[in-house]
């Protein structure tokens, strides 16, 4: 199925089972957050592994989307469908922008561009008057989808999260297993080698890059709805530095890596929560020992034991 | 009163120091970047949590010990730098054989922790240190007054700059380390310890850093997001220049912060953008940065 392999097949089910057994143990507004950082990072995850570029500043599409998300449903009352697809075209238009300039460089450079160009959206988001500067936007309606299902209710939006990440994450997986994706992948292992063969290896690049950045923009869109406020938090580096982790956690270039990563960096930060610089702290100390001691990530690790792809 | 372009002089002048200032920690900061890369091969993300560290250095110094201003000049980047060395022999050093991108990455964890530790224990609103006694009031220049600190901030870096320049490419022991940048495994050949010197390579660039955040200590106040509000801007200063020249990295950091300061005067909004819009520009006509050799 969407060229799953078996043992993709059923870690596939197995994540579907527990997104829909899940909400009624836990509480939905919290799986929704892990929903939300999830498909951010499953986008993220298609540069990063898939391209082998390093993106710095993925917080910029992740902000914008949520931005827009939000001014659309709250002053133009659009549907929720509308405002999620307008934080993803936000993000995609975007990425396109900052995608043009950063595919000049790679390596160390990319991820420094990429930083850069973050920071000067951050700072455009901090001047520009739609913002809400400090404030943000806040008492985001969830609205209604399609005109007639009312979102106020938390299950009734937990569905339309678990659709759009599971929307997304079919989609990834699609790309990657096309032709399209070989090629990304053959650019990954050797640039000048694609090239030879004939490929506008830019222009595969960029794709990727637009892809990746529409899909961050459509996460941020979501969580905008789902906790009807977008601020300077979601533009913030500090959120680029976190999709980072949470993906290097799960597993770089892995299928259900960031999810798994989404589930495990959401579920500390709410427990650390109360303790204030400490989440930080723990952040720097989880990149320390992944990067020392544990590169694959948790869900590289399980299959690289079971000697399976996951 | 004199007018530049129906802009008052003093202004003028006043918002041309500030620059050349930021101006001068871009280039210290910039410069130790381009030393580390050159050497270790990898963007050193911890500068920043470090140049706050050189900072809380002279605070420390001060408030615990009664060490004074000039004293921690010296001292300071002594201290952070051993620190650095430390970090370096305990954790960098096991990256090498890896994509520098876990290099980047475990800066990254690094500079979290460092900066997550001491918002801890200081708070985020930021602590005094004054100005030396012998450095207050100001100097009238006839066309502005400059406030002495700003100009020996000024003073110093340059001085720093140079020097750093000048060992780099005036010493054996900087041949030695242009060598050892070229072609290590060659280096190590003939008989230099390499691995010593990239561990020295590194302490020396954190030493910079340090040295750079006592400067600023009284300039912005000590807390401990200060590094993090720079670093941002050295990345983009850092592609601008391209990292393959000392010289290059120090005239990137002047020139972008007077650039900096004159955006101040004539259009305020676009003054924490004007570096980010540099580099786009530069990105998009001389790709590899200004100094930068060929990939």
């Amino acid at each position: 199925m969407f060229g799953f392999s078996r043992a993709q097949t059923i870690a596939f089910l197995v994540m579907v089972a527990l997104i829909v057994v899940c909400p009624f143990i836990l509480y939905p507004v919290f799986l929704m957050r892990v929903l939300c950082i999830a498909l951010f990072a499953c986008a993220f995850n298609l540069m990063i592994g898939y391209v082998g570029l390093l993106s710095f500043g993925h917080a910029a599409f992740f902000g914008m989307g949520s931005y827009v998300a939000a001014w659309t449903i709250k002053f133009w009352h659009v549907d929720a469908s509308i405002a999620i697809v307008l934080g993803g075209a936000t993000g995609a238009l975007l990425g396109l922008c900052l995608g043009y300039l950063a595919i000049r460089r790679s390596g160390i450079y990319f991820a420094m561009i990429t930083l850069a160009l973050a920071q000067m959206v951050y700072f455009f988001c901090l001047e520009a008057p739609f913002t809400g500067g400090e404030d943000g936007i806040q008492q985001v309606p969830r609205g209604k989808l399609f005109g007639f299902i009312d979102l106020s209710n938390d299950m009734t939006m937990y569905c339309l999260v678990a659709g759009v990440f599971l929307g997304g994450f079919l989609l990834i997986h699609r790309i990657i297993h096309s032709p399209f994706g070989q090629v990304l992948k053959g650019i990954r292992e050797n640039e000048p080698r694609a090239t030879s063969l004939g490929y506008r290896t830019d222009d595969y690049k960029l794709i990727a890059f637009v892809l990746s950045s529409m899909l961050a923009g459509v996460a941020g869109g979501t969580k905008a709805l789902v906790f009807g406020i977008a601020t300077l938090t979601d533009v913030h580096y500090a959120t680029s530095g976190e999709v980072v982790l949470t993906t290097l956690l799960g597993g770089l270039g892995t299928v259900f890596g960031p999810a798994m990563g989404a589930l495990v960096i959401v579920t500390m930060e709410n427990y650390l929560a109360q303790f204030g610089a400490w989440v930080t702290v723990t952040q720097g100390v989880i990149f320390i020992v992944c990067v020392l001691a544990f590169r694959r990530g948790i869900v590289g690790e399980i299959g690289g034991r079971l000697k399976i792809n996951l | 009163m004199i007018m530049i372009f129906g802009i008052p002089g003093p202004l003028l002048f006043g918002q041309l120091l500030l620059g050349l200032i930021n101006g001068a920690f871009y280039a210290m900061l910039s410069l130790g970047l381009a030393v580390i890369f050159g050497m270790l091969n990898i963007i050193n993300f911890a500068h920043g949590a470090l140049f706050m560290m050189g900072a809380f250095c002279s605070w420390m110094l001060l408030n615990y010990l009664g060490i004074g201003y000039f004293p921690a000049l010296i001292l300071a980047p002594l201290i952070i730098g051993a620190f650095g060395i430390v970090l370096e022999k305990t954790l960098i050093s096991r990256l090498y054989k890896l994509d520098h991108l876990y290099g980047l990455l475990l800066t990254f964890g690094l500079a979290l922790v460092i900066e997550g530790l001491f918002r801890n224990a200081y708070g985020s609103s930021g602590l005094p240190y004054r100005i030396p006694q012998v450095l207050t009031g100001a100097t009238d220049l006839g066309f502005m007054f400059m406030p002495n600190y700003r100009g020996w901030v000024v003073l110093c870096a340059a001085v720093v700059c140079f020097a750093t320049w000048a060992i780099i490419e005036k010493t054996s022991l900087g041949a030695t380390l242009r060598a050892a940048t070229e072609n290590a495994p060659l280096v190590q050949a003939f008989g230099v310890n390499v691995p010593r010197l990239i561990t020295l390579t590194y302490g020396g660039g954190i030493a910079l850093a340090a040295f750079a955040g006592v400067l600023a200590a009284p300039i912005y106040s000590v807390n401990p997001n200060m590094g993090t509000n720079f670093i941002n801007t050295v990345f983009a200063v850092v592609v601008i220049g391209g990292m393959g020249s000392i010289l290059g990295s120090i005239v990137t950091g002047f020139a972008l912060g007077v650039v900096e300061g004159l955006t101040k005067v004539f259009y305020p909004q676009a003054s924490a953008t004007v570096v980010f819009v540099v580099m786009v520009i530069i990105l998009l006509t001389r790709p590899r940065g200004l100094f930068g050799k060929a990939a």
